[in-house]
């Protein structure tokens, strides 16, 4: 999966913010629809799509969505 | 003296004792002067339970609930008993959407099924003597509240509480009592599921919503176990407690 691909998938799990707001640079946590469950929505969607696990540590550590792919690359 | 909270003379089957609540209850119990029979699936850990207890007259079961010949073979080897507390479980957490029918399975086998079929099983081979006590650990999710991606626990967790009321009528024509607790947030391996999810400020923040101001302990739970499989609790069935600190009232 490339990051456009992860991006997708990524804005699929928001139900209110406009698509055109995702991209690799988004800083996600700024979005006024974050919050718990779209982290849940993430974690499961990356468990889903990519088959790999990654915690709530790794979403804190991450800033735009770019930062969390590449998390997910290193594992 | 007498003390109708004691064990004394009683021999309990306690499942998922190789840790957390179910260690805490078979420690316990074996203080009050019970005999335990404690089951679980990890050898080392069931063993340092086994270590822990109080007095000699214990035994020890490795079992995978989730496997029927395992279930069988582990109401083979039990004495008679007196109690049984049924603990074992595992959380999950789930948001709707992203339910599989795998993840369903596997909490609901653990949760629901296997305590009820080992019930069942249990109460077919005559192990439960007239007069006996069932003790589900259930938890105040799927019965009183629930939170966040926890839908599926719920459900496993809220099917049991249904059980109960049921079985607590089929068995008292044996006075066979059947009763459950339903616990908050208890220190145990399973919080370590809510320390990948989040941050050490989110479960402190959840913490403050707790009246009483601290996390259970195991034995917290230990203590409304005794009190249900005890002669005190003897015209007790069909309910439930809830030990959560305030909890559910805030
Ligand atoms: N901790 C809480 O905050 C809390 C709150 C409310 C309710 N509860 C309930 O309390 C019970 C005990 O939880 P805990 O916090 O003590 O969890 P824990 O420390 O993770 O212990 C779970 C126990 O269940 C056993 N178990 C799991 N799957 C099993 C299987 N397939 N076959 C046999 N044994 C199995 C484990 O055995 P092995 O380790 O040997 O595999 C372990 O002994 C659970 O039913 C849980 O839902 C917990």
């Amino acid at each position: 999966m490339d990051v456009n691909e992860f991006v997708k998938h990524f804005a699929e799990q928001f139900d209110e913010t406009p698509e055109e707001l995702f991209k690799p640079t988004t800083l996600f946590k700024e979005l006024e629809e974050w919050g718990s469950l779209t982290a849940l929505s993430i974690i499961a969607m990356v468990d889903e799509e990519l088959d790999i696990r990654i915690t709530g540590a790794d979403i804190r550590n991450s800033n735009s969505i770019e930062d969390l792919f590449l998390l997910t690359q290193a594992k | 003296m007498l003390n109708p909270f004691s064990l004394e003379g009683k021999t309990v089957l306690i499942t998922g004792a190789s840790s957390g609540i179910g260690r805490g209850i078979a420690v316990e119990c074996s203080k009050m002067g019970a005999n335990v029979v404690i089951t679980g699936r990890n050898k080392q850990r069931l063993n340092e339970t086994y270590l822990s207890l109080n007095g000699n007259n214990h035994i020890q079961i490795i079992a995978d609930l989730s496997n029927n010949d395992d279930l069988n073979s582990l109401v083979e080897q039990c004495p008679q008993l007196d109690g049984f507390v049924s603990n074992a479980g595992i959380p999950k957490l789930m948001i709707v959407k992203f339910i599989q029918k795998e993840s369903l399975e596997e909490i609901m086998g653990i949760n629901t099924i296997a305590p009820i079929l080992l019930t069942s099983a249990l109460i077919k081979r005559k192990k439960v003597i007239k007069g006996g006590s069932i003790v589900f650990i259930s938890s105040i999710s799927g019965v009183n509240i629930s939170t966040l991606g926890e839908s599926s626990y719920s459900a496993s967790k809220g099917a049991i509480h249904g059980f109960v009321k049921g079985a607590a009528i089929d068995l008292a024509s044996q006075k066979i009592r059947v009763n459950s607790i339903n616990p908050g947030l208890i220190q145990t391996d399973i919080l370590k599921l809510a320390g990948e999810m989040f941050s050490e400020e989110q479960i402190n923040d959840k913490l403050k919503q707790y009246p009483l101001k601290r996390i259970g302990q195991p034995e917290d739970v230990a203590y409304a176990t005794i009190y249900l499989l005890s002669d005190a609790a003897s015209w007790v069935t069909g309910t439930s407690i809830v030990i959560d600190g305030g909890f559910t009232l805030a």
